[in-house]
């Protein structure tokens, strides 16, 4: 007896329109044609109605958006579909809502900015610029800046991310506890807080003058507690069995730590202390407490005034003149710059260091 | 080399919660002791004791001797990182370095231990690698990562890195659990040529790997849920395969269990 294999199949239904299974589908471009159709009635409407506010446009169109995309999908699909597709539009509507502003915001900065940006004016002081005069540069806030940000990210590193070390790897009961709430309310203290602070202590008990040193140590409070819980982070997400393979080999707890886990963290650690730096070298308060502000060129951060680029973008601001604000855009741009360009360093050590997966 | 191990009453807590009481045994030098029993009974928590890994969890401490040879353990003056470098471990998932190379991992106990001169390092690399059979899958890309390979082949990395520091006891917490069949057999047949050398003590899920490999079985086994696990007997395999004093060894490894 031979026996032939068979796949029993049963004979193939041809799909009815009842079926379950299948129903009446919008094509792929249908969400495009609705965000389409809702901004040209938006616009309409606000034409129309004789509307100024082009936010009023937006608004509406957004509204209608979301609204068609559910009316429209009902019709024609069914009411599971219309809620997945509204949540689906409502998403695409937020996404809109944070891009505008920061695309604004680059738009003006970089426009602006551009005016005044050029080789001169990175290379140049404001020394006997006058205030309605055009000309000068930024090279004494430029200079300031980096030496503030380096002394104080100098200072605020190593002890945040020893902290850190000390919290994740060490810490057991009411010390831990009591550095991790202080901690958290160290990241809640107002910038100008911790300069009233520095000014309280270093300048009017100890009698010391303004100088970028003082402002350092300022911004170092602010930047303290971002790299602790950055790095803690970043040392909790290294899995306990690697810590467990360096201890089994019979190697000290701190080369285990100092050889084994922060090498596995270190990129993560990079990026979270580099966002530390970008944060506070955008602090304009405790700088104008502490370090002053002046319109010369001084290299020395221990010894007298010294500029920073928040600082001189609010006081050309408040000059007012065109050349001023001209001035206070270019220097904005140049402080986005830098920031932007400090991120991309750290992304790029991140992926250097990151463990290899590859083959 | 291939200390004999010889537990006498010993009690693991986590905090206040008992997870084994009161077991001795004796592990005989040069011979493979596989630990078989249900999940919770305390098996890989008696294996960490063995190489104080125990007290490495929070709340983790230990009561009784564990001797090594004439070496308590847990004597006063004793220091649980020399332990370490005694009694080896391999554990259930392999967890090769990741930022370091095949060649890193197996040299990390050495170079992290400090205690090397260079030229020795390629030699001990190499040995390494051979006793754990990856040499020829892994000679030609030794500086490449250590997570690049299988799992199988990881799992070996980690037990060449394990074997690196010529330790006389080698743990290994379940070594196959996450491999497939193949790459099981390969860590089986290693297991056979590793204890020529070394005092080797495997827990498994696997009753047909117990039967294996080892030379003698422990069965541990516990009351209810959340009392502490006990050891039931230990003997020979043969014997505990065949004809186990206890029934409720017999009722587990026939399956009748529950």
């Amino acid at each position: 007896m031979s026996h032939v294999i068979q796949d029993q199949r049963p004979a193939t239904v041809p799909a009815r329109r009842g079926s379950p299974l299948a129903h009446a589908r919008m094509p792929r471009w249908a969400p495009a044609a609705i965000a389409v159709g809702s901004v040209a009635a938006g616009i309409g409407i606000g034409l129309a109605a004789g509307w100024e506010s082009r936010v009023q446009w937006g608004m509406i169109a957004a509204l209608l958006f979301v609204v068609a995309t559910y009316v429209i999908t009902t019709a024609v699909e069914n009411s599971r579909q219309a809620k997945d597709r509204v949540a689906t539009s409502l998403v695409w509507v937020c996404f809109v809502l944070a891009v505008v502003p920061l695309a604004s915001l680059s738009w003006v900065t970089v426009s602006k900015g551009l005016e005044v940006l050029d080789p001169y004016f990175l290379s140049h002081s404001m020394n006997g610029v006058l205030d309605a005069e055009t000309g000068g540069g930024v090279y004494h806030a430029l200079l300031g800046t980096i030496e503030q940000v380096a002394i104080a990210a100098v200072i605020a590193a190593p002890i945040g991310m020893l902290t850190a070390i000390y919290l994740v790897e060490y810490g057991r009961g009411r010390l831990s506890q009591a550095v991790t709430f202080f901690v958290d309310v160290m990241t809640g203290v107002p910038s100008i807080v911790a300069g009233l602070f520095i000014l309280a202590t270093w300048n009017l008990m100890l009698g010391f003058g303004p100088s970028g040193f003082a402002g350092s140590m300022a911004l170092a409070i602010l930047m303290m507690p971002v790299v602790v819980r950055s790095t803690e982070e970043m040392l909790k997400l290294v899995p306990n069995e690697l810590r467990e393979a360096s201890l089994a080999l019979g190697v000290p707890k701190w080369k285990t730590i100092l050889k084994v886990v922060l090498p596995t963290a270190i990129g993560g650690i990079t990026t979270g202390v580099m966002l530390a730096i970008a944060r506070i070298t955008g602090e304009t308060a405790p700088v104008l407490l502490l370090v002053f502000g002046t319109k010369l060129i001084n290299p020395n951060p221990f010894e007298g005034a010294q500029a920073s680029l928040p600082l001189y973008v609010y006081e050309q601001y408040a000059v007012g003149t065109d050349a001023a604000v001209a001035r206070a855009w270019g220097a904005a741009l140049v402080l986005i710059a830098f920031v932007m360009i400090l991120n991309l360093v750290a992304r790029g050590i991140a992926r250097w260091k990151a463990p290899k997966t590859g083959r | 080399m291939a200390k004999r191990i010889d537990v006498s009453g010993l009690s693991a807590y986590y905090g206040n919660h008992r997870a084994i009481d009161d077991i001795s045994m004796t592990v005989e030098p040069r011979s493979v002791t596989a630990f078989i029993g249900p999940s919770g009974c305390g098996k890989s928590t008696f294996l960490r004791t063995l190489n104080r890994m125990h007290e490495v969890t929070p709340g983790g401490r230990v009561e009784g001797k564990v001797m090594l040879d004439d070496q308590n353990l847990y004597g006063k003056d004793v220091d649980p990182v020399a332990v370490r470098r005694t009694v080896g471990m391999v554990f259930q998932r392999p967890n090769p370095f990741p930022t370091m190379s095949i060649f890193d991992n197996v040299a990390a106990g050495l170079r992290l231990n400090g205690r090397y001169r260079k030229s020795e390092l390629n030699d001990v690399v190499e040995r390494s690698l051979k006793g754990a059979n990856l040499w020829n899958e892994v000679k030609d890309r030794l500086n490449k990562p250590g997570s690049g390979l299988s799992g199988g082949q990881q799992q070996r990395l980690c037990i060449a890195r394990a074997i690196a520091v010529e330790p006389d006891v080698l743990l290994m917490d379940e070594p196959c659990s996450a491999l497939d069949p193949i790459s099981t057999l390969a860590i089986e047949d290693l297991i056979c040529e590793l204890k020529e050398r070394f005092t080797i003590v495997i827990v498994t899920h696997n009753m047909q790997q117990a039967a294996r490999v080892s030379d003698r079985t422990a069965f541990f086994n516990l009351a209810a849920v959340g009392q502490p696990g006990k050891l039931v007997e230990i003997d020979d395999t043969e014997r505990i395969f065949s004809n186990p004093s206890v029934q409720a060894t017999e009722d587990y490894i026939s399956g009748r269990f529950g």
